[in-house]
């Protein structure tokens, strides 16, 4: 025989599984409750004829319990599946529990907005990108630190990118840009000075600084294929490719003061006045050339 | 054990002197090899000390002697006894089979076909978009204003809400090379998501130890000039991939006058990004004698050298960037098939790197 009001008597005072209670409330964790509340008429233990609505991997199921069936736990819940369609949903509860107390039918219908609502925004949100939080745990953040830490002091980085630069220039990626090392540069501007002195330097003169103009303008940067395109050029201004390199070092070495912005060393200041001095003279240095296949590649010799 | 030492040393006692001895001195060097096996603490530890003290002391004469040797050789004018190479982690790292040879035809070719090879050959300048995750706080937006005065013709657009992948077309549209997205955890940036248009490579990056260019000593201004790229130690087909990515960010005439470099260092699977102003500078290094400086040559004497340096000075971020994912095509973490992806059972050698 059930004896709801007994049930729930024993449940209520003495103890329910399900039962929890949080400071807001109390609240039933049976999946089979409409409202989720521990109340006397939600409590599917506690009254032989129920109903409920579950969700089924997004499919709605109407379950129903009477108390002809009480005797048959194993068949106790009809199910009765639920129409996508809202509307015909609710048709199908009324249809089905349409001598049912009006409050259960109320609630159940309650809930299935509730469910059809919470569907469509997890098939919305579905659609969406979330982030999703990953977490690392701690030793592995810490063995990465000490591992970072000690690849930094084995990387000598500074060290590394000066060696690197310096195997550029040795490799000629610079020249014309750099006449380095620069006192023997100087020294050879000195031995050479006394063999141009002779020499018919007016004309020169202006065409250097014609020719310089021009270049500058085209010529801003300096890569490995256009240095062809900048020699062919200077070689329709000047005849002479010497002149052009001479050119091309004296011009960096006043563009390169422009564009500095380190503090000055007195080593630069004298270089200035050497150049000031040179602009002057107009000494001829002897530079060979060396065309490679591709001329791509320039050797200063000295 | 005990028992058993015990029955030893009966039987060394009882037996004859020379078996006695012969005990002896496997009870001897039992304990001198292995103290772990004597019970007695105290003793243990003794046998311990004396262990570590004859090697502390072996070392020392050996250093000694390595040392007279060398000083010996310089004064006899004979080379030095070659140098020992000390073994680092570097050097004892596990053979990788994936290092890129000089001479690998697939290599090339497959550098031709490639998604970076439009970019790297001069066919597009590289524009890249940069933008932020869904929630973005306080170092980031600094960050950013770096990374935009790094990389030249770098753009900075605003998260909102969108999908990466509806940024990604619309980067397409816009005809950008590559996206870089900044990803902020706890208020700190923490990875960086570099993609490649329009179908390219997406690379996720850990990020860490960012230092702000305000927070370093000396820092210097950069200029707007095209940077060089300096990109170190990417041996493997992998790391040669993130090479040419990382390449194509930055546009392929560096001008050389600017004197600005930027430097991805790659140690132990650690890529370390840096920025700097260089400069070439001639250093004159005085070989003294050895039995003290005479009175000052002239400089053409071969007693003063000279020596082209490079000085450098540090302008602009510096961080450190570690690989997690290599995902083939576009930012699609459900779908995209993966090239590489960092597991934890990766980390279980210590002389294993992937870059």
């Amino acid at each position: 025989m059930q004896h709801d009001e007994v049930i729930w008597q024993v449940i209520r005072h003495k103890h329910c599984s399900f039962m929890s209670k949080i400071t807001t409330g109390i609240f039933c964790r049976n999946p089979y409750n409409v409202t989720g509340i521990c109340n006397r008429s939600s409590c599917p233990l506690a009254n032989s004829r129920y109903a409920t609505i579950r969700d089924h991997d997004g499919v709605f199921y109407l379950y129903m319990k009477t108390i002809e069936r009480a005797h048959k736990p194993n068949d106790l819940w009809e199910r009765v599946k639920l129409p996508r369609n809202y509307e015909k949903a609710l048709e199908l509860i009324d249809k089905h529990l349409m001598y049912w107390p009006k409050l259960l039918v109320h609630k159940i219908k309650q809930r299935l907005t509730k469910m059809t609502q919470m569907r469509i925004r997890m098939r919305k949100l579905a659609l969406k990108t979330r982030e999703k939080i990953m977490t690392t745990p701690r030793k592995e953040k810490k063995r990465e630190a000490r591992r970072e830490e000690k690849a930094e002091k084995a990387a000598v980085l500074d060290k590394a990118i000066e060696k690197e630069l310096l195997a550029r220039l040795e490799n000629g990626i610079y020249d014309g840009i750099y006449n380095l090392p620069f006192n023997k540069f100087l020294q050879t501007l000195d031995t050479d000075e006394l063999q141009a002195e002779d020499e018919n330097e007016e004309e020169s003169e202006v065409e250097y600084v014609e020719g310089n103009f021009e270049l500058e303008e085209e010529d801003d940067i300096e890569d490995l294929g256009m240095k062809d395109y900048h020699l062919s050029n200077d070689e329709e201004v000047d005849d002479d490719d010497d002149d052009d390199d001479d050119d091309d070092d004296e011009v960096n070495a006043v563009e390169e003061q422009r564009v500095r912005r380190k503090p000055k060393s007195a080593h630069e200041k004298s270089e200035k006045d050497e150049f000031g001095k040179k602009l002057k003279k107009r000494p001829r240095i002897h530079v060979e050339v060396e065309h490679e296949e591709g001329g791509e590649r320039q050797k200063v010799t000295f | 054990m005990g028992g058993k030492r015990k029955t030893n040393e009966n039987e060394g006692m009882e037996g004859e002197e020379d078996s006695k001895h012969n005990i002896k001195k496997m009870k001897k060097e039992k304990s001198e090899i292995l103290p772990s096996s004597i019970k007695n603490k105290e003793k243990r530890s003794a046998v311990h000390a004396k262990l570590k003290h004859q090697k502390k002391l072996d070392k020392r004469k050996k250093l000694k002697a390595r040392d007279a040797a060398a000083k010996r050789a310089l004064e006899l004018g004979e080379e030095p006894p070659p140098k020992q190479i000390p073994r680092t982690i570097e050097n004892t790292r596990e053979a990788d089979e994936t290092v890129c040879m000089p001479d690998d035809e697939e290599l090339f070719a497959g550098n031709d076909a490639d998604e970076f090879s439009a970019v790297l050959k001069h066919d597009r300048t590289p524009k890249i978009l940069i933008t932020t995750c869904r929630f973005n706080s306080t170092r980031g937006p600094a960050f950013i204003t770096e990374l935009l005065s790094v990389i030249p013709n770098s753009h900075y657009y605003k998260r909102g809400t969108y999908d990466l992948k509806k940024i990604v077309e619309y980067a397409n549209n816009k005809e950008f090379t590559s996206i870089i997205v900044v990803h902020t955890n706890r208020r700190e940036p923490d990875a960086l998501l570099i993609i490649g248009l329009p179908d390219g490579p997406t690379a996720h990056f850990k990020l860490s130890s960012l230092v702000l260019r305000k927070d370093i000593k000396n820092h210097g201004n950069p200029t707007s000039h095209e940077p060089e790229l300096v990109l170190n130690n990417f041996t493997t087909r992998l790391g040669h991939r993130i090479g040419r990515l990382i390449q194509s960010l930055f546009p392929q005439s560096p001008n050389f006058r600017g004197r600005r470099v930027v430097t991805f260092h790659n140690q132990r699977d650690f890529i370390f990004f840096r920025h700097h102003r260089y400069i070439f500078e001639t250093k004159e290094i005085k070989q003294s004698e050895s039995k003290g400086k005479k009175a000052k040559d002239t400089k053409g004497e071969s007693i003063s050298k000279e020596k082209v340096i490079a000085r450098l000075q540090e302008c602009g971020p510096r961080f450190t960037l570690k690989l997690v994912s290599l995902q083939h095509g576009t930012f699609d973490t459900r779908g995209g098939e993966f090239e590489w992806v960092h597991k934890p059972e990766m980390d279980t050698s210590r002389r294993r790197f992937f870059l």
